[in-house]
């Protein structure tokens, strides 16, 4: 009976994970080329997830909303960019950081303009709803293993993107030497507006898949967050492959502290000292993650090549 | 010194500081407000001593306001009022976790250092959200205040209003002795230069750290103010978010300025009132404010009272 418990808080870890991953990927992107640190990925995290409610709602399917909401995030995203954030390029991180934390209270405030303090649900179609019998005797909600599914197909096409294509090319030369891109007579500014879109879609997805489990609502950006944050200074900030396997590490043991730490620590301390312990610890043991990896490895685990 | 328009403003806005309760003899409200600036203008001053001087982009910084005000509330919460007890206590706690955070975040540099800062906070956000004996997300309410073997009584407004005032004052005059000293030097000129500063032969690291135990122990400090004043603690105070604002305030005022952090912290409380005064969505306005301040205003509030032989420019 455990084992099954053990199995099924490991897809749920997993998981975790991914989402994590969709929206440790545009960071990464964005701060390993263009330097930048934004704080406001986090609302366009929300923004996808409430624009999904709301074509949801409108289109009467879940799917029509997705697609619909994809295009909208980017579109987003890249004004945020042409607007606000091209300035900050230049400028020290503290800036970059105070000014996409103002960004951040405008639109969590326009959101509950829009959509009202309580946010929206997003009810699932029938034929996501349910759960299937992933061994026999061991029912899997059906979503779940549908998010597990679509996040590592965007994995793999982020992947293909990256390493087999001209345009990730240019994306790896700009992680590793952005002045001489430019040098080379590309056009910086496009592709800075490129990447920033394309991480803009990448963590609307995140909230989009995310918002079934959890609930589109206003705040939701800022609690994934400092967890993303943490999976990019695990994997090592600028690398997707690092990004990828922290988020999979930070998303198994945050679900795995949660789950099973009271009994772990139930083997060697008393029963109640394990009830009052284990929900703090496994509230910190992410971070404890992050700040032992640091301590011994300051630039990550998997820091990109070629950085000087 | 000479008499310029920084020094007038300052003395000025110090003398109405100073005389607020007398002039609003009977606005309880508006004594609160200005008391709450006061306090986190406190939490600004360490701050701005390890962002502007220093140079360390701690995006945690709220932490020791956490810290102080649990201090208050779980020494409360045990039915202990005494002050000789809980203001020790509460300094040196967050002396050691400025210590032990400190000692991390410092073997980092920039933007890994701002995530370290920011995650590390978030670590003790959680941790507070987690304890439920203290009231887990609700916090706790501080029925009675810090008492000193009644030598001052916090629970009366006034006295409370003027134990702030003068931990400012000390605080703020400190802190100018501070960056003037031998010490100050050092962590400016570490901003300049470090690995000059380390090719003299300065220790810089134990620098950094001193001064980044420094900070959050008189943030520490602003906390067990702000827990006897609220009368409540709970582990929103920790949040990140907050963390932000008390940057903003750092900024917005002038960063690396003595009297800066005061300016920006009331200017900000009282843009707080002001707009959400004006509508409950201030927020709005409020965001888009402080981009502008950021690409416009760097010098903050500081800046517009002349030029000044600054350090960081």
């Amino acid at each position: 009976m455990t084992w099954t418990l053990l199995l099924e808080q490991s897809l749920n870890g997993f998981q975790l994970g991914i989402v994590l991953f969709l929206m440790a990927a545009g960071l990464t992107l964005v701060f390993g080329i263009m330097d930048m640190v934004n704080l406001a990925h986090g609302s366009l995290y929300m923004i996808g997830a409430l624009l999904c409610a709301t074509f949801t709602e409108w289109t009467g399917s879940f799917l029509l909303g997705v697609l619909l909401a994809l295009p909208a995030v980017l579109v987003v995203g890249i004004l945020v960019e042409v607007v606000a954030l091209r300035t900050l390029y230049k400028r020290d991180h503290l800036d970059q950081v105070l000014a996409s934390f103002g960004l951040i209270l405008f639109f969590n405030e326009l959101a509950r303009i829009v959509w009202g303090p309580e946010g929206m649900a997003i009810p699932l179609p029938a034929w996501l709803d349910g759960s299937i019998e992933i061994l026999p005797g061991v029912p899997y909600p059906t979503y779940r293993l549908m998010v597990i599914v679509v996040g590592l197909a965007v994995a793999a096409a982020l992947y293909w993107l990256v390493v087999k294509t001209r345009t990730g090319m240019l994306i790896r030369a700009g992680a590793s030497n952005r002045t001489m891109v430019g040098a080379l007579g590309v056009n910086i500014g496009l592709l800075f507006t490129l990447i920033f879109g394309l991480g803009a879609a990448l963590a609307g997805l995140a909230g989009m898949i995310a918002a079934p489990i959890v609930q589109a609502n206003i705040g939701m950006g800022e609690s994934i967050l400092i967890p993303a944050f943490v999976v990019i200074v695990v994997g090592g900030i600028g690398s997707i492959r690092g990004a990828f396997i922290a988020a999979l590490i930070v998303g198994l043991i945050d679900t795995m502290g949660r789950s099973f730490l009271d009994v772990l620590l139930g083997t060697f301390m008393s029963a109640n000292a394990a009830e009052t312990a284990a929900p703090a610890l496994s509230a910190m043991a992410i971070y404890i993650l992050m700040a032992v990896v640091l301590f011994f490895r300051p630039q990550g685990l998997f820091p990109p090549q070629g950085r000087g | 010194m000479v008499l310029n328009r920084r020094i007038i403003v300052t003395v000025l806005v110090l003398i109405a500081l100073a005389l607020l309760p007398v002039l609003l003899g009977g606005a309880p409200f508006y004594i609160g407000v200005v008391a709450r600036a006061m306090i986190l203008a406190i939490a600004a001053i360490s701050l701005n001593l390890i962002l502007g001087y220093g140079n360390m982009f701690s995006f945690g910084h709220a932490v020791y306001i956490g810290i102080g005000a649990y201090t208050v509330g779980i020494f409360a919460h045990y039915d202990i009022f005494n002050g000789f007890i809980q203001w020790p206590v509460g300094l040196a706690v967050s002396a050691l976790i400025a210590l032990l955070f400190g000692a991390i975040s410092l073997r980092t540099k920039g933007v890994y250092f701002i995530m370290i800062t920011m995650a590390l906070a978030q670590m003790m956000y959680f941790l507070g959200l987690s304890l439920d004996k203290y009231g887990a997300d609700d916090g706790l309410v501080i029925y009675t205040r810090s008492e000193f073997a009644g030598l001052i009584d916090l629970e009366d407004h006034v006295t409370l209003y003027y134990v702030v005032f003068g931990f400012l004052l000390l605080t703020v005059l400190g802190m100018a002795r501070l960056i003037n000293s031998r010490f100050g030097l050092v962590i400016r000129a570490t901003k300049f230069n470090e690995a000059r500063m380390r090719a003299l032969g300065f220790p810089v690291g134990r620098y950094k750290l001193t001064a980044f135990v420094l900070a959050g122990t008189i943030c520490g400090l602003a906390g067990l103010l702000l827990g006897n004043f609220t009368n409540f603690v709970n582990p929103d105070m920790m949040h990140w978010t907050r963390s932000g604002e008390l940057i903003f305030m750092v900024v917005l005022g002038g960063m690396g300025s003595v009297f800066g952090p005061i300016f920006g912290a009331i200017t900000f409380l009282l843009l707080e009132e002001f707009l959400s005064d004006l509508t409950e969505h201030w927020q709005i306005v409020f965001g888009p404010f402080l981009i502008l301040v950021v690409l416009f205003a760097r010098g903050g509030i500081d800046g517009l009272l002349g030029r000044k032989d600054r350090s960081d420019d």
